[in-house]
């Protein structure tokens, strides 16, 4: 049972990563977006994410609860050398979430809709970056449990330019990732250009921001490059990424394909995850006196394990065919009748 | 304000204000489900109506509620972080459980709020159902999480050490079933009693009748019938912590002494220096009988429990007669609205019972908050009952304080917004809902 339980610890960090993280990019791109079309990219994100934007967060929900069931030591030195930029994380998922469906639900449409909005994308930029920084602050190796002054264990735990790049870096994934899911649900053809050409932008982005992380990484004496490409594994990763991408830009102009860029945009996240966590794994934070925090050592007793376990498996018996419905059933909902959709 | 103070208020402030929306994220997809099998059966548009406009509501409340939620489940770490390593694996089944009610509801949802004419309609109405039952497993699971805090079990504490952890037996603890039902029956009651207050104010001033009036005799129902059960399921969960946590009743009747044929105090001022009740009314034997089942009994009071290990009083003791005190109340209600269902339908109109409606509006909230106060407040200075205090379980990072104050402002400044909105949802019913649904109009709002 302690494979499951990890297995679905990773699968629901890269899902929230991949859904939720669309779901945030879906405010990064309307915030670069011109205010010409800002209206028509907020209605497109909105028809595509707003049945399932609940859902997408469960991730968040279901790695959390399986951190401090099944790892509660790691959530408990996470919760206390981490606090702040969690609390920050929080701020942001609670803005977000909310002006979200304020939004769409506010029976009067008045000037509180330029309110919602802009708290909504500058929330959509902030979560993923508090995101990244955490993701960073794991590997960095700063959280230290013993520090004996405040700055040294709540601050510097997490503010280096390591993780302030992987914050970035992820901010810019996620618009990324949002940008190629939208290029399908587009209702005219000059949307549709409007949107390829976005992602093609924010692919370079992304490889820019990239780029920062290595930069970040050998300023802070990180060997980045050899977690990376020390293995096999690693070096297969970023070979496929690569090669994924470049497909993705052979099939992005093609109308008939809204799949298929989809399925290789995330194919491409799970990869650079795969090639940075691959080294790491099974610790899963690197603490400041050298050790790290092993998800084997701080495995829970072999009988939560084993409930936790039993209850992820059957409980994904339920998710996982109704989570597929809920994606097949609302695909393209901007196309018929759209107006119908806001009455929901 | 000391960090220790602080991270409890902060936490009793979320937990305070995340079991608003629970409550209402839990019953209404009950109602909407009512409301739209009515409109399934009958195809009167109004019952459409009713349905799309609490859908409405309902779609602001679950967001504030699961972005509460998720506030709560990195908060318990934040706050009580020794406590969660400990307690983690030991009371952590029913929120593994919890996690898949949550999922199950947030893609019901998706399906119940996007999906009108889109499906068949029974499949339609169908996820709205699973909506509502699986939001009442998430509650039923997270407050069996709660019991155990209250009365710990499946693990043997040893030297400070857990050991011969079993994550059932956590779950099923002594205390999850009176919890859990009276929870239950309080989040219908308190729902039951919003809801059909606010129709009832619209009743009142002449508005929209029908539409009203469809959706006060569904809430009403609903919350009438939960609030006549609940004073059981109270004397049911007094038994129950009279056995299990004597302290907390202690406090909660405000009983200083142990005595024999005890007497129940009513109201009064705990005096807790000087270990007595000013200007209360005492009926003698009556605490006996309503823990222990007869008026001889001896009843444990705080006198019995070592200084150290003393709960509060007054708030407790205050708390619990205000809950007790709405509970009645609404029960009364209650009982009159049913009798005039029975025997006296012209009062169901009449601006007298809509009025009683209306003053009880915010009753079944504010016992809720009340019945978890002495919950809460009565396990102190416990975290784990008898096991881990709550002042061992803090972080350690100081500064909590401006944390408190950060979420305060939060959280007002959301209640504020989410009350804004729903006001703005009610004024514009006359206006989305006069036209026949169908129409264009009624269907883009
Ligand atoms: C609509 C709300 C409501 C109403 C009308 C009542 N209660 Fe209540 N009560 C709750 C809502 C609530 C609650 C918020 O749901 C609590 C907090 C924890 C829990 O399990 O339920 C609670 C707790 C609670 C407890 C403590 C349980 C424990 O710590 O395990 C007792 C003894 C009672 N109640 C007793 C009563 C009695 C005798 C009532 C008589 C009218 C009553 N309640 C009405
Ligand atoms: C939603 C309804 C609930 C409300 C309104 C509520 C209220 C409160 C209050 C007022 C306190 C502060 C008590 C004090 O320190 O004097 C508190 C503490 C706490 N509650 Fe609850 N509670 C609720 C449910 C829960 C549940 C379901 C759990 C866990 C599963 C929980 C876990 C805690 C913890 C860990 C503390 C801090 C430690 C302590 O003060 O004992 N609560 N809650
Ligand atoms: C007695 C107390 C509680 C009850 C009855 C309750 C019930 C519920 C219900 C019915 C929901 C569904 C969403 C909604 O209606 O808005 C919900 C949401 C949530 N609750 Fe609570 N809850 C309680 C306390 C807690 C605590 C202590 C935690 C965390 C440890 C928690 C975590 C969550 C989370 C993460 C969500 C969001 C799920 C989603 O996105 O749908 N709840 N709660």
């Amino acid at each position: 049972m302690d494979y499951v339980v990890i297995t679905f610890l990773y699968l629901a960090i890269l899902l929230y990563l991949l859904l939720g993280g669309a779901d945030f990019g879906a405010g990064i791109i309307e915030l670069f977006t011109s205010r010409k079309n800002r209206r028509v990219t907020h209605e497109t994100l909105y028809q595509a994410i707003g049945p399932i934007w609940e859902a997408n967060h469960m991730w968040l929900i279901i790695a959390i609860v399986i951190l401090f069931v099944g790892f509660p030591r790691i959530y408990s030195v996470m919760s206390v050398s981490l606090h702040i930029p969690l609390l920050l994380l929080l701020l942001g998922i609670i803005a977000r979430g909310t002006a979200f469906v304020f939004r769409h639900y506010d029976a009067v449409h008045d000037r509180m809709q330029g309110v919602y909005a802009t708290i909504f994308v500058y929330s959509s930029l902030v979560t993923p970056l508090f995101i990244g920084i955490l993701a960073g602050s794991a590997l960095a190796g700063y959280v230290d449990p013993a520090a004996p002054d405040f700055l040294s264990a709540y601050v510097w735990s997490w503010l280096h330019w390591f993780g302030v790049a992987v914050g970035v870096f992820t901010v810019a994934l996620c618009g990324y990732l949002a940008s190629v899911y939208t290029i399908g649900e587009a209702t005219t053809e000059a949307d549709r250009q409007r949107f390829i050409r976005k992602t093609r932008l924010l692919t370079v982005v992304a490889f820019a921001a990239g780029a920062l992380v290595f930069v970040a990484a050998r300023y802070e004496g990180l060997p980045l490059l050899t977690w990376i490409f020390g293995n096999p594994v690693g070096i297969t990763a970023i070979g496929l990424a690569t090669i994924s991408l470049g497909l993705l830009w052979y099939v992005l102009g093609q109308a008939s394909r809204t799949w298929l860029p989809r399925v290789l945009a995330g194919f491409q996240v799970t990869m650079i995850l795969l090639a940075v966590g691959y080294t790491h794994f099974p610790n899963f934070i690197r603490l400041r006196n050298g050790q790290h925090l092993s998800l084997f050592e701080q495995l829970a007793p072999a009988k939560t394990i084993s409930a936790l376990g039993w209850a992820l498996l059957l409980g994904s018996l339920f998710i996982l065919p109704a989570l597929g419905y809920l994606y097949y059933s609302f695909q393209h909902v901007s196309r018929p009748q759209s107006a119908e959709a806001h009455g929901g | 304000m000391d960090d220790f103070l602080a991270a409890r208020s902060q936490m009793a402030l979320s937990l305070g204000f995340h079991i608003i929306f629970s409550c209402i994220g839990m019953v209404m997809p009950f109602f909407m489900a009512v409301a739209h099998y009515y409109w399934l059966r009958t195809r009167d548009v109004t019952y459409q109506n009713v349905t799309r406009a609490w859908s409405k509501g309902v779609a602001i409340f679950f967001a504030t509620g699961a972005v509460s939620g998720t506030v709560l489940s990195f908060e318990l770490g934040l706050l009580w972080p020794k406590f969660m390593e400990h307690a983690g694996p030991i009371f952590g089944m029913p929120f593994s459980l919890e996690g898949t009610a949550f999922f199950i509801e947030a893609i019901a949802l998706g399906f119940f709020l996007y999906g009108w004419d889109r499906f068949n309609p029974w499949f339609h109405w169908f996820t709205g159902v699973v909506v509502g039952v699986s939001g009442l497993a998430s509650g039923i699971l997270v407050v069996a999480a709660n019991a155990w805090m209250n009365s710990p079990a499946g693990f043997d504490y040893v030297n400070g050490q857990y050991l011969n952890i079993d994550p059932i037996a956590a779950m099923f603890n002594d205390a999850w079933l009176s919890q859990a039902l009276h929870m239950t029956l309080a989040a219908f009651a308190a729902t039951g009693f919003a809801v059909a207050g606010v129709h009832a104010l619209m009743l009142r001033r002449g508005r929209n009748m029908d539409f009203h009036t469809r959706a006060f005799r569904i809430a009403a129902a609903f919350g009438a019938v939960a609030a006549l059960l609940q004073p059981l399921s109270g004397d049911f969960s007094a038994k129950d912590v009279a056995r299990r946590q004597p302290a907390k009743l202690a406090a909660m009747e405000a009983h200083f002494h142990t005595e024999k044929s005890a007497s129940l105090v009513l109201g009064g001022l705990p005096n807790e220096d000087k270990q007595r009740v000013d200007y209360a009314i005492k009926i003698p034997g009556m605490l006996s009988f309503l823990a222990h089942g007869n008026f001889e009994q001896e009843v444990t009071g705080l006198d019995r429990i070592a200084p150290q290990n003393r709960p509060p009083v007054v708030v407790p003791h205050i708390a619990f007669q205000l809950m007790v005190g709405l509970g009645t109340l609404m029960m009364g209600i209650a009982a009159v609205y049913f009798f005039a269902l029975w025997r006296k339908k012209q009062w169901l109109t009449s601006r007298w019972l809509l009025g009683l409606f209306v003053a009880a509006t915010p009753a079944g909230f504010i016992a809720v908050e009340a019945g978890w106060t002495v919950t809460e407040v009565g396990r102190q200075p416990w975290i784990i009952n008898g096991v881990m205090r709550t002042a061992d379980a803090v972080t350690p990072m100081p500064g909590i304080a401006y944390s408190f104050y950060l979420f305060t402002a939060v959280y007002l400044s959301l209640s504020l917004v989410v009350v804004f909105l729903l006001y703005r949802q009610i004024r514009m019913v006359p206006e989305l809902y006069d036209v026949p649904a169908g129409t264009p109009e009624a269907a883009h709002a």
